[in-house]
């Protein structure tokens, strides 16, 4: 597989501070790639250089081969853009926005009437087509977003936060709409906070902190690397003293979320016994017992709390 | 060039649809000079045909000064400015796609005192320098609007409060109430700096058969105008744009 997406150096400063240092990855066409990172880590920047809105201090970054920096026209006509905070025109209607885009993307004017017509049927946007877009509810804005992103069939799509806020139907319907894409041989650069959207969308991640890379991997050869994490989840029918159960041994922490309680252990074996134990001594019933491998989240917080 | 050209031209239809019929535009655009018109031309014995140059050149003055200022602070509130950052145009597309929009209101709002002044009886003597004069002024002011759009900011009243401050002293400065050739010398070289002087005397010429500057004067000094101002609104928009992502 070729790379459709090469980043060197690529380095970003700001009144002095230093947003993103010194980076470099590459993105092979066809693949998911998903960029995560803690609010401030320098992932809406990376994708603003990376799209050319903005000019790096430093480095390069090259798109189907074009530069960015000396060739940003040719650069950006493969790209479809949904950035995190931008909005499609809520005086125009959502066929003007698509329209718009299309012109904007030198799409002729042929193409860009079947390829509207194509996009808001799949989105369920059709029937509002005539509708100005101030009228539309924030998950049929999204969507008529990512219509707009799709308007010049670009080879490279990048997503900023596509799901934040969305309804479940909507960000479903986004997801189904990556994972064909994917099936199109198309790339996709997507930036999430929702780590559960990142594992199961994703070829490979990147995780960003500080401005600078902490990992690239496949999710799972993530998770693998952290594999001391593995935890045991238990429910109990009654409140029980959580430092009871940080006493036990091998545990290495223990976490309460909602009813269940994550006990972190490198032996998940006896962690389960010595759980059984604690609940026949004490008379508690358990209502979940669950030997749980490490998430992306698990990798997400244990890489952003190292560097 | 040619695609660079056509998107520019996208840009304007969008900037058409969404900002003409904006509060600012309006008040800004059509209803300043009307007033301002009224103002002084009630009670004062002046011929029709001195006028009639003096509001169209006041007309063409504010209105292709007031849809530019509009688009980039809204733009920049409603976010999509970051949208057309992405897209395949250079800066210089987007604001010369403002420029066209601005142009067009500009010369459909300037037909209003040509009309009036028609229907009061004035004729125009040079109808193809008129129309050359309109058209050169309308993107001379439409580049100036972009200077003053480029505050990195979301705020239009704080892009329209900046403007007016240099909208309305140029009107008096300019001949449009007071012929150049009756300002005392200080007076002639500040109207000198001013290209709503040369607009203004460009209408006179054209419905009165007299002005203060050769024909071709006022012409060339509309062009570097147009030249000096795009080229600071670029450079402008070039450092701002970034500040207001």
């Amino acid at each position: 597989m070729k790379n459709v997406i090469e980043v060197k150096e690529l380095t970003k400063h700001y009144n002095g501070l230093t947003a993103v240092d010194h980076i470099n990855f590459e993105v092979e066409e066809g693949e998911v790639f998903g960029f995560l990172g803690p609010n401030g880590a320098g992932k809406t920047t990376t994708v603003r250089m990376l799209t050319g809105v903005i000019k790096p201090s430093s480095g390069n970054v090259c798109v189907m081969g074009f530069d960015l920096g000396r060739d940003p026209i040719r650069a950006k006509e493969m790209m479809g853009v949904v950035p995190e905070l931008s909005n499609a025109y809520t005086e125009l209607s959502a066929w003007n926005n698509l329209q718009f885009m299309a012109e904007l993307y030198g799409v002729p004017k042929r193409v860009a009437v079947s390829r509207a017509e194509e996009l808001l049927t799949r989105f369920d946007l059709y029937d509002r087509k005539d509708h100005k877009v101030k009228t539309f509810s924030k998950g049929m804005k999204q969507k008529l977003i990512t219509a707009m992103s799709l308007m010049n069939d670009p080879d490279i799509l990048f997503l900023d936060e596509p799901t934040s806020g969305l309804d479940v139907r909507s960000a479903r319907l986004i997801k189904e709409m990556v994972r064909e894409l994917r099936d199109a041989c198309k790339t996709i650069f997507l930036t999430t906070h929702y780590m559960d959207e990142a594992s199961q969308l994703c070829n490979r991640v990147a995780i960003i902190n500080h401005g600078r890379i902490a990992a690239i991997d496949a999710p799972e050869k993530l998770k693998m690397r952290i594999g001391g994490l593995q935890y045991v989840e238990v429910s109990f029918a009654a409140h029980v003293d959580v430092s009871d159960l940080s006493a036990m041994t091998g545990i290495a922490g223990v976490r309460a979320s909602g009813d269940k309680i994550q006990l972190y252990t490198d032996e998940p074996d006896r962690t389960i016994r010595g759980l059984v134990d604690y609940s026949q001594s004490f008379g508690l019933e358990i209502v979940t017992l669950n030997t749980l491998t490490p998430t992306l989240e698990d990798v997400f917080v244990k890489l952003t709390e190292e560097v | 060039m040619i695609d660079q050209m056509r998107r520019a031209y996208a840009i304007a239809k969008k900037d058409v649809r969404i900002y003409y019929l904006k509060g600012a535009v309006v008040i800004f655009g059509i209803l300043s000079p009307a007033f301002l018109f009224l103002a002084f031309m009630i009670g004062r014995d002046l011929p029709v045909d001195f006028l009639i140059a003096g509001l169209l050149g006041m007309t063409i003055f504010f209105a292709s000064t007031s849809v530019a200022p509009v688009i980039a602070p809204t733009e920049t509130q409603t976010r999509n400015l970051e949208r057309l950052a992405a897209a395949p145009i250079s800066i210089t597309t987007i604001l010369f796609g403002d420029v066209l929009a601005s142009v067009f209101f500009g010369i459909v709002i300037s037909l209003v005192p040509i009309i009036l002044g028609m229907a009061l009886g004035v004729t125009v003597t040079h109808p193809f320098i008129l129309a050359l004069g309109i058209v050169l002024a309308a993107f001379c002011f439409s580049a100036m609007g972009l200077i003053f759009s480029s505050a990195p900011t979301s705020m239009t009243s704080t892009v329209m409060m900046l403007s007016t401050m240099i909208k309305f002293p140029l009107v008096f400065i300019s001949g449009i109430f007071i012929p150049v050739q009756e300002l005392p010398s200080w007076g002639q070289a500040l109207a000198s700096i001013s290209p709503l002087t040369y607009i203004t005397d460009l209408c006179r010429y054209s419905f009165q058969g007299a002005c203060h500057y050769p024909v071709m004067v006022d012409i060339g000094a509309l062009t570097v105008f147009l030249a000096v101002f795009m080229a600071i609104a670029i450079k402008l928009h070039e450092r701002s744009l970034p500040k207001r992502l």
